[in-house]
C-alpha cells in the first residue's frame, strides 16, 4: 500500500465546557484502514472528543483534520464535511417518525441528492449487510435494540463515510444482543473502514483494534497496540481502569503481580 | 345530633366494639347512598312540579321556528363557523410554528419578539381583538383586511390561536430529544433541513392532542365574528342563531345552534383524549 494522509488527525485538541476543562490536549491519529479504539473511565471526556471529531461540539482550540480537510477551521462548510464522518450513538438515535427504510434514505436524498432508486437501491444493500434487511418496512419502536443499533450504522454507511464513529454503540443493549452489533463492526473493519471506536468491550478492542488509546481526565494516558494495552499496560492508572473493567466484583485492594 | 357521633366514629384511634356493632362501614355507606339518590329525587320532583313546561317548550323548543332555521343551519351557519375555524386554525398554526422557532432562536431579538407577540395576544380578551381589527380601517384608512369579511374572522380567530399554538409548539419542539438532531446533523443535514425534515414532524405528532382541544376553542371563539358585524352569507353559526331569535322572539334558535356546536365539540374532545392516550401507549 502506498502511504496516504491519515484519514482523521487530531492536534493538541481543547474543549472546556465554562470553566471544567473536559479535554486538555488530545493528539491522535487514525490511518486509512485502521480501528482504533478509546477506553477509559467514565467522564474522562472519551464522548467529548468523539463528538469533537464530527463538530457535534464546537472545540476551544486546536484542529480537527479529516482526509486533509481542516473541520476546525472558521471557513469550512461544515455540513459538507460532515459526510465522510458517519457517527453512530450509545442511543441509537433512530428517526421514529419514519420506517427502517426512511430512516436510510432520507439523508441520502436530502444530503447528496441520490435519485430514490439509486438511494433505496443503497439502503436495501446496508441493510441486509447488517442482517436487517427483512425490517425494512417496520418503524423503530418495533425493533429490539440490537436491531435499532444495526439500522443505524446501516444508516451511516449508507452516506460512504471514509470514517465511523461509534460512541459506546452496545452500551444500552441487552446483553444476549450486544454480539449481533459486534459482529456487524468486526465484519466493517475487517472490509478495512476506518473506525474510532468508544468502548468497554475489551475483547473486541483487543481482537479488532490496531490501536488502543486509554483516556482518563481528559488526556490520553496511553496509547499502543492493543495486546499492550490492555495485556501489558504501562500506567498504573490503565491497571486500575482494566482490573475494575475485567472483573468487576474484585476488591480494589487486590495486589496486581 | 345522633348522626354527628356515627360520622366522628372512623377518627377514632381504637374503635370500641360497642361503636362498630352499631353501624358497620358497609352499613353506613348504604345509608350515605340512600340519601344522597333520596336528595336529587326531590330536587328532580321539584323541577318537574314547578317548572312551566308549557311556557318553556314554547320559547326554547317551539318546533316550527326549529324547522324554520334547518336547512340554513347548516348550509350556511354551521359551514361559516368551519370557514372561520379553520381559516384561523391553519393560519393560526403557521404563524405558531413561527413563532415557536423564532422563541428558540439564539438571535435574541426574534426570542423577544416572540414573547412579546405571546404575551399580549395571550393576555387579551379574543374580543377586544375582533374590535380592534372592526376599528382598524378607522384609524389606518386605506388598510384593508384581504378576503372581506371572512379575512377579518379568520385573522382575528388566527391572531389569537398563533399565540396559543406557539407555546404548545414550543414545548412539542423542546420535547423532541436532543439526539435526533445530533443524528441528523451527524448525516450531513443542514441545521434548517434538519428542523424540516427530523424534527418538526416529529413536534407536530406531539402536539397533535393539545392542538385538537385548540381548534374546539377556536370554534368557539368563533362565535365572536358576530362582533364583526356580519350579514347575510357570512353569518355564523352564534349570530345566524341570534338573528333568527330576534326575529321570531323566541329562544329556540338558540337551543338549535347550541347542539350543533355541540355535535362537534363534543366529538373533538374524544378525539382529542383518545389520541392522547394512544401517544401515552406509543411511549
Ligand atoms: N454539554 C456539556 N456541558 C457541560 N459539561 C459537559 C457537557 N458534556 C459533557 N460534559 C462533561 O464533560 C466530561 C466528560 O464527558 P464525556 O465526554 O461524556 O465523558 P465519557 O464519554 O468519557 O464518559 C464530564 O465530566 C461531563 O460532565
Ligand atoms: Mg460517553
Amino acid at each position: 500500500m502506498t502511504s496516504m494522509a491519515p484519514v482523521v488527525e487530531i492536534r493538541d485538541l481543547h474543549k472546556a465546557y465554562g470553566q471544567h476543562e473536559v479535554l486538555k490536549g488530545i493528539d491522535l491519529t487514525v490511518e486509512a484502514g485502521q480501528v482504533v479504539c478509546v477506553i477509559g473511565p467514565s467522564g474522562s471526556g472519551k464522548s467529548t472528543l468523539l463528538r469533537c471529531v464530527n463538530l457535534l461540539e464546537q472545540p476551544s482550540a486546536g484542529k480537527v483534520i479529516v482526509q486533509g480537510v481542516e473541520l476546525t477551521h472558521r471557513d469550512v462548510d461544515i455540513d459538507a464535511a460532515r459526510r465522510r464522518v458517519g457517527m453512530v450513538f450509545q442511543q441509537f438515535n433512530l428517526f421514529p417518525h419514519m420506517t427502517v427504510l426512511q430512516n436510510v434514505i432520507i439523508a441520502q436524498r436530502r444530503v447528496l441528492n441520490r435519485s430514490r432508486a439509486e438511494a433505496e437501491q443503497i439502503a436495501r444493500q446496508n441493510l441486509d449487510k447488517v442482517g436487517v434487511g427483512m425490517k425494512c418496512d417496520s418503524y423503530p419502536a418495533q425493533l429490539s435494540g440490537g436491531q435499532q443499533q444495526r439500522v443505524a450504522i446501516a444508516r451511516a454507511l449508507a452516506m460512504s463515510p471514509s470514517l465511523m464513529l461509534f460512541d459506546e454503540p452496545t452500551s444500552a443493549l441487552d446483553p444476549e444482543l450486544v454480539g449481533d452489533v459486534l459482529t456487524v463492526m468486526r465484519r466493517l473493519a475487517a472490509e478495512g473502514m476506518t473506525m474510532l471506536v468508544v468502548t468497554h468491550e475489551m475483547a473486541f478492542a483487543r481482537d479488532v483494534a490496531d490501536r488502543v488509546v486509554f483516556m482518563d481526565g481528559g488526556v490520553i494516558v496511553e496509547e499502543d497496540a492493543a495486546a499492550r494495552v490492555i495485556g501489558d499496560p504501562q500506567h498504573e492508572r490503565t491497571r486500575t481502569f482494566l482490573r475494575r473493567v475485567l472483573d468487576p466484583t474484585a476488591q480494589p485492594e487486590t495486589t496486581t503481580h | 345530633m345522633t348522626d354527628q357521633s356515627t360520622t366522628t366514629e372512623p377518627n377514632a384511634p381504637a374503635p370500641t366494639t360497642a361503636g362498630a356493632a352499631r353501624f358497620s362501614p358497609r352499613r353506613r355507606q348504604q345509608v350515605s347512598r340512600l340519601l344522597q339518590y333520596l336528595i336529587l329525587l326531590t330536587a328532580l320532583a321539584a323541577v318537574v312540579l314547578l317548572a312551566d313546561w308549557e311556557g318553556l317548550a314554547q320559547n326554547f323548543a317551539k318546533p316550527d321556528v326549529a324547522q324554520q332555521a334547518l336547512p340554513a343551519l347548516f348550509t350556511v351557519a354551521l359551514a361559516n363557523t368551519m370557514i372561520y375555524t379553520l381559516g384561523g386554525f391553519l393560519f393560526g398554526f403557521l404563524s405558531g410554528l413561527l413563532l415557536a422557532l423564532m422563541r428558540l432562536s439564539t438571535v435574541r431579538a426574534y426570542r423577544w419578539l416572540a414573547i412579546a407577540y405571546i404575551e399580549i395576544f395571550r393576555g387579551l380578551p379574543a374580543l377586544l381583538i375582533f374590535l380592534l381589527i372592526l376599528f382598524l380601517p378607522l384609524a389606518l384608512p386605506g388598510l384593508e383586511v384581504p378576503g372581506g369579511t371572512y379575512g377579518q374572522g379568520v385573522l382575528g380567530l388566527a391572531l389569537v390561536a398563533a399565540a396559543y399554538m406557539a407555546e404548545t409548539l414550543r414545548a412539542g419542539l423542546q420535547a423532541v430529544p436532543r439526539g435526533q438532531m445530533e443524528a441528523a446533523r451527524s448525516l450531513g443535514m443542514s441545521h434548517a433541513r434538519s428542523m424540516v425534515t427530523i424534527i418538526i414532524p416529529q413536534a407536530i405528532r406531539i402536539v397533535i392532542p393539545p392542538t385538537t382541544n385548540q381548534f374546539v376553542s377556536l370554534l368557539k371563539d368563533s362565535s365572536l365574528v358576530l362582533f364583526l358585524g356580519v350579514s347575510g352569507e357570512y353569518v355564523e353559526l352564534t349570530k345566524y342563531g341570534n338573528d333568527l331569535a330576534s326575529q321570531h322572539a323566541n329562544a329556540t334558535p338558540i337551543l338549535v345552534v347550541g347542539v350543533t356546536y355541540l355535535l362537534v365539540t363534543i366529538p373533538l374532545g374524544y378525539l382529542a383524549v383518545r389520541l392522547e392516550k394512544r401517544q401515552e401507549k406509543g411511549r
